[in-house]
C-alpha cells in the first residue's frame, strides 16, 4: 500500500551540539585571529551594517555560530558582506571585523 | 586620654585591618574569632584575582602585624549577641566595651540547593570554593579534562533561592579560574556560561579580555538549565546560546559552580539583639550608602567588610581603615 502523506515531517534539531560539532575549523580560525574570541556580542557591527539592514545578514551571529562549530551556510552568509568596513570603525573590542569576513570565507570556502 | 575598648566581631581581613588601624590610632581593639585561626575566608583561596598573588601574601602580613602589635585576640569564641556596650560569647562570657565593629563577613551559598546542577550528587560537579582548595592542595585531577564548564551566578541573582543580589566577585573568580585551568590543562576547552559579565574592578575587564584573547576561553551568554550524568561518567549540560538564539548542549568532564556570597544567618539575631536594620538581601544595612557606609543605624555599632555586601579584599581593607576613623571620631564625640 502506498504510504499516505499526512503532512507530518521530522524537524531538524536546532540544538548546537558541541559533542557532535567539529571545532577544528573554528580553532584554526581563532588561532589565526585570536581577537575574534574577544567579541562581547554588543551588536554594534550588525547595527551599523548596511547589508544587515537590508537583508537577513547578521554578522555578529554568523561568526558566533562559526565559533560554536556551526559552519553550514556561514560562507554564503558572509558573501552578503560588501566589505565596506563600517563595522570595524565601531567594534569596541577593536576586532578587525572585515578581516573576520575574509578569514571565514577563506577557511569555509571549501566547506 | 585612656585607650577605649572596641570589640571586633570576626577576625577575617576586615576585622584584622580594623584592629590594626584602631591600634595605630591609640585605641584598644579586641578581636573575637569563631574559628581556631584568624584570616577568614581568604585563607582558603589559592591565588587572588586580579594579579594571581598567593592569598598568604595578604593574610600573613596582617596576622603578623596583629601579633606584633599585641592585639588581644580570642580564638574559637563565637559572639551570640551584642549591643553597643557589651558583647556576649557562646560560653556565656561578657565583654564590656566602648564600641563594636561587626566584621563577621558573609556565608558561601550552599550549591546543593540548586539540585538541578547535581552538586553533591555527581562527583565531577565542583564549586569555585572546592577548586580553590584543590588548587592550593595540588589535588586537581592529573588527567586533563577534555572540556570544562564554569557556571556563573549560582545562588546569586536568583529568585528561586531567594538571593536577588549580585555577589560581585564571582564573575572575576570565574575568569581567574578559567585561566588557571587553561594553564594547567592547555588542551582542555573551557566554557563560561554567564547571564551578565560584571568586571567591576581595576584590571578585571583586562583579565576577561586576556582569558578570551590569550587563553581561548569560550564565553556563552546563557544560564545552564540542568546537568545530567552520562553513561561514560561525563555530565551533560543544556543552555541557550542566547547570542545565536539556539539551544546548546555539551558533555563536560568537570562542571564548576561559581557560588555566591549570601548574608550570614546570624544577621537576623544580631539585628534583633542590637536593634540594627537589614537590607533586603539580608546583609546588614549601613546608615547610608555614601558617607555613612561603615556606620549602622545604632550609635556605637559599626560595619566593615562583607557584612554589608559582597566585596573584594581591596575594598574590604579600605573599609577597615575608614571604620577605625569613624569609630575614633564617634568615641571622641562621646567624651565631648
Ligand atoms: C570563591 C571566592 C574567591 C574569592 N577570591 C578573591 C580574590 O581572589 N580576591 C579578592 O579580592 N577577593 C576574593 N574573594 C572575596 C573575599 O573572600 C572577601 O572579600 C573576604 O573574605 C571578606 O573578608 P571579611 O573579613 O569581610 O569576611 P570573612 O572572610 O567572611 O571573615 C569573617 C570572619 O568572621 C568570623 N565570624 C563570623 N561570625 C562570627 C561570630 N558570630 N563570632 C565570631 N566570629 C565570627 C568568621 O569565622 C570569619 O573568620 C573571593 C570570594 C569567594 C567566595
Ligand atoms: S564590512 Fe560587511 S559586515 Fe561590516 S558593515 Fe560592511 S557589509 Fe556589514
Ligand atoms: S562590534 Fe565587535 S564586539 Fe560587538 S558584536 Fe560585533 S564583533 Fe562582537
Ligand atoms: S559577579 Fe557575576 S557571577 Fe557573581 S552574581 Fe554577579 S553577575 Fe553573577
Amino acid at each position: 500500500m502506498a504510504s499516505v502523506n499526512f503532512g507530518f515531517g521530522i524537524s531538524k534539531p536546532r540544538v548546537i551540539d558541541i559533542d557532535r560539532n567539529n571545532l577544528r575549523k573554528s580553532d584554526e580560525i581563532l588561532l589565526e585571529m585570536p581577537e575574534l574570541q574577544t567579541c562581547i556580542g554588543c551588536g554594534s557591527c550588525t547595527a551599523s551594517c548596511t547589508a544587515g539592514n537590508l537583508t537577513s545578514f547578521n554578522f555578529r551571529k554568523v561568526h558566533a555560530l562559526v565559533r560554536r562549530g556551526e559552519y553550514a551556510g556561514a560562507y554564503e552568509e558572509m558573501n552578503k558582506c560588501m566589505l565596506c568596513g563600517k563595522c570595524r570603525l565601531l567594534c569596541p573590542r577593536g576586532i578587525n571585523t572585515r578581516g573576520v569576513v575574509m578569514l571565514i570565507k577563506r577557511k569555509l570556502g571549501d566547506f | 586620654m585612656r585607650a577605649r575598648k572596641v570589640v571586633i566581631i570576626g577576625g577575617g581581613v576586615a576585622g584584622m585591618q580594623t584592629a590594626l588601624r584602631l591600634r595605630a590610632l591609640g585605641e584598644e581593639p579586641i578581636i573575637i574569632e569563631r574559628e581556631a585561626q584568624l584570616g577568614g575566608k581568604v585563607r582558603n583561596w589559592y591565588l587572588l584575582f586580579p594579579t594571581f598573588i598567593p592569598s598568604a601574601d595578604v593574610v600573613e602580613p596582617l596576622m603578623r602585624a596583629v601579633k606584633e602589635q599585641g592585639i588581644e585576640v580570642h580564638l574559637g569564641c563565637e559572639v551570640v549577641q551584642f549591643d553597643n556596650h557589651r558583647v556576649e560569647l557562646a560560653d556565656g562570657e561578657r565583654i564590656d566595651c566602648d564600641a563594636v565593629a561587626l566584621c563577621s563577613g558573609s556565608t558561601i551559598f550552599d550549591a546543593r540547593l540548586k539540585e538541578e546542577y547535581g552538586y553533591g550528587i555527581y562527583d565531577n560537579v565542583y564549586t569555585s570554593v572546592d577548586i580553590e582548595r584543590m588548587m592550593a592542595e595540588g589535588r586537581m585531577p592529573e588527567r586533563s579534562p577534555r572540556r570544562v564548564a564554569i557556571l556563573h551566578c549560582v545562588g546569586s541573582r536568583d529568585e528561586k533561592v531567594c538571593q536577588r543580589h549580585c555577589s560581585k566577585v564571582c564573575c572575576i573568580t570565574g575568569v581567574k579560574q578559567a585561566i588557571e585551568l587553561k594553564k594547567l590543562y592547555p588542551k582542555a576547552d573551557v566554557f563560561n556560561f554567564y547571564m551578565d559579565i560584571r568586571m567591576f574592578g581595576p584590571g578585571y575587564e583586562e583579565l576577561y579580555h586576556t582569558a578570551q584573547r590569550n587563553y581561548n576561553v569560550h564565553f556563552v551568554r546563557g544560564r545552564i538549565s540542568e546537568a545530567s550524568p552520562l553513561m561514560d561518567g561525563c555530565i551533560q549540560i543544556k543552555a541557550e546560546d542566547t547570542l545565536t538564539g539556539r539551544p546548546l548542549r555539551m558533555s563536560v568532564d568537570m562542571l564548576i559552580l561559581l557560588v555566591g556570597m549570601r548574608a550570614n544567618d546570624d544577621n537576623v539575631r544580631f539585628a534583633e539583639s542590637a536593634g540594627l536594620r537589614l537590607a533586603d538581601s539580608g546583609f546588614m544595612r549601613a546608615a547610608d550608602l555614601f558617607a555613612g557606609n561603615v556606620r549602622s543605624s545604632r550609635e556605637g555599632i559599626f560595619y566593615a567588610g562583607t557584612i554589608t555586601a559582597p566585596k573584594s579584599i581591596g575594598e574590604v581593607l579600605n573599609e577597615g581603615v575608614v571604620v577605625a576613623d569613624s569609630i575614633v571620631d564617634y568615641l571622641n564625640k562621646q567624651e565631648g
